[in-house]
């Protein structure tokens, strides 16, 4: 016995149904770059998150070793540096809270302009998108300028990347960090060309809001990356 | 007269304004058939078997190193590897195994089944899959270049520190072994990303997530698995890459380093690591095992429940692998209830495969058995697992061969069996044909008697006292007769694994001998939705988006209650199947680029391990790969025209829009 309406499925629609927008149906009604960008930034937490903990645990070590006076690790490090660590109890001695505080400052600002250039690219308001996505790029370029002097400072002062474990830690966490900032900017300018090209304009809005989700990653790991290596003695 | 091939959606024949100059410079392929077109090829399906046949290559390589292990320990006092070279065979057996097998294996199947089983058309993001691909078989390619280039890794296949470090290893081995698996790694993070985006977000309609098949729920738990895991193996990678080749000092004791941090980053990702290594196998059982006794899974919120929480405890067991190294008294109580915990969902599944059984109408083809060898296999490796949990037994069994048992029972006897099982069930599917089942049935058995000679004397040797590890062993410490004894059975078993690639072989000239008779959509009358399309299937997948409207549609379209309850049969498969017209179809386009960035990646890992110097044209390469990738015509034709929903045709005919129908169906 075969039924022909029960062989007919209840509706039929095409697979490439598309919205209003032009954009595909989805399951979430989140759309699928977005949703993936969400999910590798789940990947980088791990990522940062190991890399946080190995600087922890290494920091600590290394304190615990010129604490004992390890011959080792005291070589590693000008005396007047080591002599610093040793009656604070910590590596306080080698920041310089000021200036990095500005230079975060000046990162959190970029990402209040990636918030406008969105704003602006929704909004198809060329010239403002295009300012504000110059201004992004620029504040994450100052950054980037003022993570190079602070590390060259240190380097100056005696803290090496293959030195002891301190230098190591700290320089592959930093460092992972400036690389992220590096890769936005790089995006950041990409954008910025097309939009020179008179190309980026309203129905590319989520492709700027992704390059935007990524930088407010970018920018929080580092305010996570200041309190706890920086700020918290 | 209609076209029934599916459009491929190429700017080429268009009236597309980019297509005239793209950007990236390549327009994008168009070969139908042929290398370049599996080059090029972005459909999930062809990345599938691509995946399973680079598995398959390496399982020859992983094999033959296990035959060696075997040859080496057969007798006493055996010279036929040296105590260095035996190192290197069984760190690159496990790591090949682990990395280049049983994850590709997992993958081939996501991949191939993934978008059939939720009624897509792709995965969400086509060219990334590709990429995915091609990124792990360069990376394994790497590895095993390594054997060529100074030697195999020799640390383990856990590589611990400080015997990883230039000091103890100066070979090139393990840097082979650090940027082969980063560079691996990359491709499952991809492919992580990919396969969660198409479960989360391209079911078909009416597909709640509570009405996906169970080998999709486990296999997007393995996804969250993975795309968590492999950042935290990155970092220990990247930590040690920076010891050997800059100088770092994160492993150096001297320094004040603490070694245990290589160990306790490898195994946050490394337990983990080995539950998305089962989890694809018992997706796979709970998608055999109800088709051949006739009945639903039992407990289908129970199974689903229970794999998500084995995703979510395998998190806090990591340690239990770390029992003698000294982490104190405290964290190996924790971590013993903590492993002991994670045993209970796992039994929940064995249990609901049993009940499953129970009462049904079992049909015991080669498929099947190999389910049921998967449960009762993995049932005896887990209780083992089981006797490790307690920290006191486990500090007797650790680095013995009891462990060897362990792992073995429930990655070979049960993850590999699984597979197999997998193959036999879904062959007809991919290839239009059916896998002889007298060849299968030898090979079963074949594999079973082998399997079970070689692994199951070692509980025996483990207990004994054998080390692992340790390239021979003395005349009179007694091991001989079940080395012996383990070295015959693993030769059986070899020949067993190697059958199902003469059954493919046989099988597929018997089919053509026969005139390549149409295997049918649905051989095995079974529940999902991938059988209610053609075999092989077609390249578009679906010609329109299946409905769903409960667990297990396909079975009800087939299967429905009479006036006294009881479930007859109201249509076969072939009947109600999709006939596979393709007609107007978009399909993703094929693209260049995923293997030209995955190209430019492996360059730079040799640059970092021999010149400096290399890393810059691979950077470029990469580099030049992404920005091509990036700026390549457009794939969906329609989506510069400027029309609305309703020039796409069928809609229900209320001319409702998709989320319309999703609501009603929700009343349905």
């Amino acid at each position: 016995m075969s039924d022909a309406a029960v062989a007919e499925p209840v509706a039929t629609y095409d697979a490439d149904s598309h919205d209003d927008h032009g954009a595909h149906r989805t399951s979430l009604g989140l759309s699928n770059m977005k949703l993936a960008m969400w999910l590798f930034l789940a990947s980088e937490c791990l990522l940062f998150g190991a890399l946080i903990s190995t600087y922890l645990l290494s920091k600590a070590n290394f304190m615990a070793e010129v604490l004992a006076g390890n011959p080792k690790v005291l070589s590693t490090m000008p005396a007047e540096l080591i002599e610093e660590f040793r009656e604070a109890g910590s590596v306080e001695p080698m920041w310089d809270i000021p200036f990095t505080s500005a230079s975060s400052f000046i990162l959190l600002m970029s990402s209040l302009t990636m918030v406008l250039a969105h704003k602006a690219v929704s909004e198809d308001d060329d010239l403002q998108t295009k300012v504000w996505l110059a201004a992004t790029a620029l504040l994450g370029s100052t950054f980037i300028a003022g993570q190079v002097y602070e590390f060259t400072a240190f380097f100056r002062e005696g803290l090496t990347y293959d030195g002891n474990l301190f230098g190591s830690s700290f320089f592959t966490l930093t460092g992972f960090h400036g690389v992220h900032v590096s890769g936005g900017i790089l995006m950041l300018m990409s954008l910025l060309f097309v939009a020179f090209r008179g190309k980026l304009k309203s129905d590319r809005a989520e492709t700027v809001e992704l390059v935007g989700l990524y930088w407010h990653f970018v920018d929080i790991v580092w305010v996570l990356i200041f309190t706890i290596v920086y700020l918290i003695p | 007269m209609a076209d029934l091939e599916p459009r491929l959606a190429l700017p080429s024949g268009s009236d597309n304004g980019s297509v005239a100059r793209p950007l990236g410079g390549f327009s994008r392929p168009r070969n139908p058939t042929g290398l370049v077109n599996w080059l090029t090829t972005v459909d999930h399906k062809k990345i599938g078997i691509m995946y399973g046949a680079a598995a398959l290559f390496f399982l020859i390589i992983g094999g033959v190193a296990a035959l060696l292990i075997r040859l080496q320990l057969a007798v006493p006092n055996n010279e036929l590897l040296s105590a260095d070279f035996y190192n290197q065979v069984y760190t690159m057996h496990g790591t090949v195994m682990v990395f280049l097998v049983v994850m590709p294996i997992g993958a081939a199947f996501a991949n191939y089944l993934l978008p059939l089983q939720v009624g897509a058309r792709d995965v969400a993001f086509p060219r990334i899959n590709a990429f995915s691909f091609w990124i792990f078989f360069f990376g394994g390619l790497l590895l095993n270049t390594s054997w060529f280039l100074g030697g195999g890794a020799d640390g383990g296949w856990f590589n611990y520190a400080p015997n990883n470090g230039i000091a103890f290893s100066p070979s090139h081995g393990i840097d082979f072994w650090n940027m082969g698996l980063l560079i691996a790694g990359i491709g499952s993070l991809t492919g992580s990303i990919n396969l969660i985006t198409t479960v989360l977000n391209m079911r078909a309609p009416g597909m709640s997530m509570m009405k996906t098949p169970i080998f999709t729920w486990m296999t997007l738990i393995t996804q969250f698995l993975l795309l968590l895991a492999i950042p935290v193996l990155t970092v220990a990678q990247v930590l040690l890459a920076s010891d050997r080749l800059f100088g770092a000092n994160f492993f150096n004791v001297d320094q004040g380093a603490d070694p245990l941090l290589w160990q306790h980053l490898f195994w946050i990702f490394g337990h983990p690591e080995v539950y998305l290594m089962i989890l694809p196998a018992f997706g796979i059982v709970s998608e055999i095992i109800p088709t051949f006794s006739r009945k639903p899974i039992f407990g289908y919120p129970f199974m689903v429940f229970s794999g998500v929480a084995i995703g979510f405890m395998g998190w806090g067991v990591w340690a239990h692998h770390m029992f003698v190294s000294g982490i104190g008294p405290l964290s190996v109580v924790g971590f013993t209830f903590a492993t002991m915990f994670i045993a209970v969902p796992t039994g929940v599944k064995i249990l609901n495969w049993l009940a499953t059984m129970w009462g049904g109408k079992i049909i015991l083809n080669t498929a099947m058995l190999f389910a049921i060898a998967l449960v009762t296999q993995f049932t005896v490796g887990g209780l083992s697992g089981v006797s490790h949990s307690l920290a006191a037994h486990d500090t007797q069994q650790t680095d013995t061969y009891y462990i060897v048992a362990h792992f073995h029972y429930v990655l070979f006897g049960g993850a590999f069996f699984g597979f197999v099982g997998g193959m036999y069930f879904w062959w007809p599917k991919a290839f239009g044909y059916k896998l002889s089942e007298k060849i299968g049935k030898t090979q079963f058995w074949t594999m079973v008697v082998g399997f079970n000679l070689t692994f199951g004397p070692m509980h025996i040797l483990g207990l004994q006292g054998m080390p692992r590890r340790m390239h021979t062993y003395d005349v009179v410490q007694g091991f001989n007769t079940w080395n012996l004894v383990a070295t015959v059975g693993s030769f059986i078993l070899g020949v067993g694994t190697i059958m199902v690639l003469a059954n493919a072989l046989v099988s597929y000239r018997a089919w053509v001998r026969e005139g390549r008779p149409d295997v049918g959509p649905d051989p095995w009358d079974a529940r999902a939705l991938e059988w209610s399309i053609q075999s092989p299937t077609p390249e578009h997948n679906f010609d329109y988006d299946p409905v769903v409207t409960q667990l297990d549609d396909w079975w009800y379209q087939k299967y429905q209650k009479d006036e006294n309850g009881v479930l007859r049969q109201v249509h076969t498969g072939a009947e109600i199947a999709q006939p596979g017209n393709g007609e107007g179809v978009h399909l993703p386009a094929p693209s260049y680029w995923p293997i030209v960035v995955a190209f430019g990646i492996p360059i730079v890992a040799y640059g970092l391990i021999f010149n400096l110097w290399l890393v810059i044209p691979g950077a470029i390469i990469t580099l030049a790969g992404l920005y091509g990738w990036a700026l390549e015509p457009a794939d969906d034709l329609d989506i510069d025209d400027d029309h609305g929903h309703d020039d796409h045709g069928h809609d229900d005919d209320d001319g409702d829009t998709a989320a319309e129908v999703d609501r009603e169906l929700e009343n349905v």
